[in-house]
């Protein structure tokens, strides 16, 4: 924790009573904030949990459509700036600014990184008509959910019948779920990028010290909830099937 | 302006001119901004509001305009009530006013981020206003799929704009519960607050937690209109009862977002004009948390007859009734506060004594609603629409009004005329149960709820309801009239005309631009400062 001392050239606003207690409230906000990130995806969560129950094959061959390299490429691309990004903070607190700077831009980088790979993950599956419902066209990927529901029906014991046409205009939801949850996912990378580059500019000005960087531990714990909900994605869409 | 004339220092004429408005970051102004246009689109809602009631008038076309219109009008008249007067109001008007004051703060937690709520809160407005430009929306205020997603895109304006404003809401309550926990002046520990900073502060726990659900719900709805994700639209594998529980996962806590902070308001009238100490308030400060967290998992009796499985339907049935019970430690506790208390009918305590009757209407008729079996013959008739316009209207609006008596004093160093203020309470509660009361009577019979026409045999119950709307509308008027009489030509307020006991009073009327001169140093209880 961090306390100002006395001689500190940084003022905290007029109506905290110190910059310890303006930072304490500033973080419970973000932490605040974090837990509406968090219930926002959990309705996406859920809506896929009731989905991937209701529909089994669609999401097992959906899933064999993902490029589960590029998908790893990336989870690595994340978890390494969440590092960097801890590690920006750190040299923020140890008054090393040139660090810090090095470390802010290498997560800024990251980000671009993982919306690079995002983009040709993307064009691939626009290419393939992958996509969600209306534009969706890709019989071959419809072909194999009857053809998988059909087998799986075959070797269960319990005898229901399919309905093969409802599957038919089932199927694309997977990329319906794919392509809302990753895209969302992705629009807080791309805000997340903006919010660290904020912070990179502010700390190249000397804004930041060991008294105040309180702006670069909030961006920074949103950059690790953005993080965390990838590590959530990853598995759930890439490697269910 | 009235405010130039005097000559104290207040945070009215701290700084002048209309961009100093539009650029401060003082909790009070912000709250008096929100004041203005919550105001103004409540003039608009209520117009709404007035037609519909006109076109009810006799059955068969009464007003001339289509079916379609009617739609529209009243899918708008409940979007602009619920989205822009009720859940903002309170908590966005006295929330931000007030909640600083009885802290003994200087200001709210994060001041730029509450103007940026008020902006963010009007763009919301201003896209679902949009709306209109794009063919409007006829879906009520629920948006259910799968018709919403075959109505032309003015829905998704509306949808859009709903989340907006939905984002204002959760900044503001995450602002108030910083504010409450960090700002707290000296010695004033959380069993010193009043009730109404309890009331929001469990207000913004459920607008931080429930409003997010709503924020997706939205967005996969705009999804599913401009993409087909599939994910509520039935025909290619959705579940529009999914829908419905994201929706009502949101929307019965709204509820009480709506509700809570109105309780608050009574707290603080019934106390000051008993001219007694609150009784129970611990007892009133825990029962607001009980119902934070219960109206979590109530959701589904919106559902009862929607195919959801019967024994949820139970389930929540049974839930639902818990509710009553810290509504009525409430209701008891400030029926005790009142008990041999030297009670003054002042225009304010009118409108909490007012409170006290219809939401008990409300309440209980929710109870009814809340049975299973009930609910099935009750469910879409006018029943429901009476029920929650007794816990809405006659609960949240009479709350609104009386404390906009109560406070204004404070906000703006004047006291508006009593008598027509009490002129305004007899119009707005009688016009109130003439317009209501009878709709539960045909719900009951059996009319249908939204629709544009109805049977014969409805026709002398709709007329004797449209009259009363006239009667509320007078009402406002009224009240509208006394405060603009009260901010024009009202008498000179002093610090605490009311004899009020809480922490507010202390500071001058209005107030100085950063609250009190010296942040106090709190030694008393909630309602000890006499």
């Amino acid at each position: 924790m961090n306390t100002a001392s006395k001689e500190s050239h940084f003022h905290h606003a007029h109506h905290f009573e110190s910059a310890a207690h303006q930072y304490s409230s500033a973080k419970q906000g973000v932490w605040l904030f974090m837990v509406t990130e968090i219930l926002m995806f959990g309705g996406l969560f859920v809506a896929y949990l009731i989905y991937k129950s209701l529909y089994a094959p669609v999401f097992h061959v959906g899933s064999s459509y993902l490029d589960v390299k590029m998908g790893t490429i990336n989870t690595f691309i994340l978890i390494t700036s969440s590092f960097t990004m801890a590690l920006g903070i750190y040299f923020n607190q140890k008054n090393e600014r040139s660090k810090a700077i090095i470390f802010l831009a290498i997560t800024i980088l990251c980000a671009l990184g993982f919306m690079l790979v995002k983009f040709f993950e993307y064009s691939h599956k626009i290419h393939l008509g992958l996509v969600p419902g209306k534009y969706f066209n890709n019989p071959e990927f419809v072909q194999k959910v009857v053809d998988f529901a059909t087998n799986m029906q075959a070797t269960s014991s319990a005898h229901q019948d399919i309905d093969i046409a409802a599957l038919k205009k089932i199927a694309p939801l997977y990329f319906g779920f794919y392509f809302v949850m990753t895209g969302l996912h992705g629009f807080h990378v791309i805000i997340g990028a903006c919010l660290i580059l904020w912070v990179t500019i502010k700390t190249a000005k000397g804004h930041f010290g060991p008294e105040y960087y309180t702006p670069v531990e909030g961006v920074g714990l949103f950059w690790h909830i953005v993080d965390l909900i990838w590590i959530y994605l990853f598995p759930l869409l890439y490697l269910v099937g | 302006m009235a405010h130039t004339e005097t000559h104290s220092h207040d945070y009215l004429n701290h700084q002048k001119g209309l961009w100093s408005w539009l650029t401060t970051i003082d909790h009070k102004r912000i709250g008096i901004m929100y004041l203005i246009v919550i105001l103004f689109f409540f003039l608009i809602g209520g117009i709404f509001a007035l037609l519909i009631r006109m076109e009810l008038f006799s059955a068969g076309p009464t007003l001339g305009i289509d079916p379609g219109t009617y739609n529209r009008l009243m899918t708008f008249h409940g979007a602009i009530m619920v989205f822009m007067v009720i859940v903002p109001g309170i908590p966005s008007i006295f929330g931000n006013f007030l909640i600083p004051i009885m802290l003994g703060a200087k200001d709210v937690a994060f001041p730029r981020l509450n103007l940026f709520s008020w902006y963010v809160f009007m763009l919301g407005a201003i896209i679902a206003f949009a709306s209109l430009l794009f063919g409007g929306a006829d879906t009520g205020w629920t948006f259910y799929t799968p018709y919403s997603i075959r109505q032309p895109n003015g829905v998704i304006f509306l949808v859009l704009g709903a989340f907006t404003m939905g984002m204002a809401s959760i900044l503001t309550g995450l602002n108030f519960i910083v504010t409450v926990h960090k700002l707290r002046a000296p010695g004033q520990t959380m069993s010193r607050i009043p009730l109404f900073v309890w009331s929001t502060y469990a207000t913004a726990i459920i607008q931080v937690l429930a409003t997010p659900v709503l924020g997706i719900t939205l967005l996969l709805l705009v999804a599913e209109k401009t993409l087909g994700v599939g994910i509520f639209d039935p025909t290619i594998g959705g579940d529009p009862v999914l829908f419905q529980h994201f929706f009502w996962f949101y929307s019965h806590p709204a509820v009480y977002i709506m509700v809570l902070p109105a309780m608050g308001i009574i707290s603080e009238l019934i106390a000051t004009y008993s001219r007694k100490t609150v009784f129970g308030y611990t007892a009133i400060a825990y029962s607001s948390l009980a119902i934070g967290a219960v109206s979590f998992i109530v959701w589904g009796h919106h559902m009862f007859v929607s195919g959801q499985s019967e024994f949820a339907g139970i389930m929540f049935s049974v839930i639902t009734m818990l509710v009553g019970v810290p509504t009525a430690i409430k209701l008891f506790n400030w029926i005790a506060t009142m008990y041999m208390g030297s009670i003054k009918l002042d225009a304010p305590m009118l409108f909490a004594i007012g409170f006290m009757f219809l939401f008990t209407i409300g309440g209980l008729t929710g109870v009814w609603l809340a049975t299973l079996g009930m609910d099935v013959h009750f469910h879409d008739t006018y029943f429901v629409v009476a029920h929650f316009h007794y816990v809405m209207v006659g609960g949240t609006l009479m709350a609104f009004t009386g404390g906009l008596f109560y406070w204004f004093p404070k906000m703006f160093g004047r006291v508006c005329n009593d008598g027509t203020a009490r002129i305004s309470w007899v119009l707005i509660f009688t016009g109130f149960n003439v317009t209501f009361f009878p709709q539960f009577i045909l719900g009951a019979m059996g009319m249908p709820r939204r629709y544009f026409d109805y049977l014969p045999q409805y026709e002398s119950l709709n007329q004797i309801s449209t009259v009363g709307s006239w009667l509320i509308g007078a009402g406002f008027l009224v009240a509208l009239f006394a405060v603009i009489h009260g901010l024009l030509r009202g008498e000179k307020a002093s610090n605490n005309p009311w004899g009020g006991t809480t922490l507010e009073w202390l500071a001058t009327s209005p107030p100085h631009h950063e609250n009190f001169e010296k942040t106090p140093i709190v030694s008393v209880g909630p309602y000890e400062y006499r």
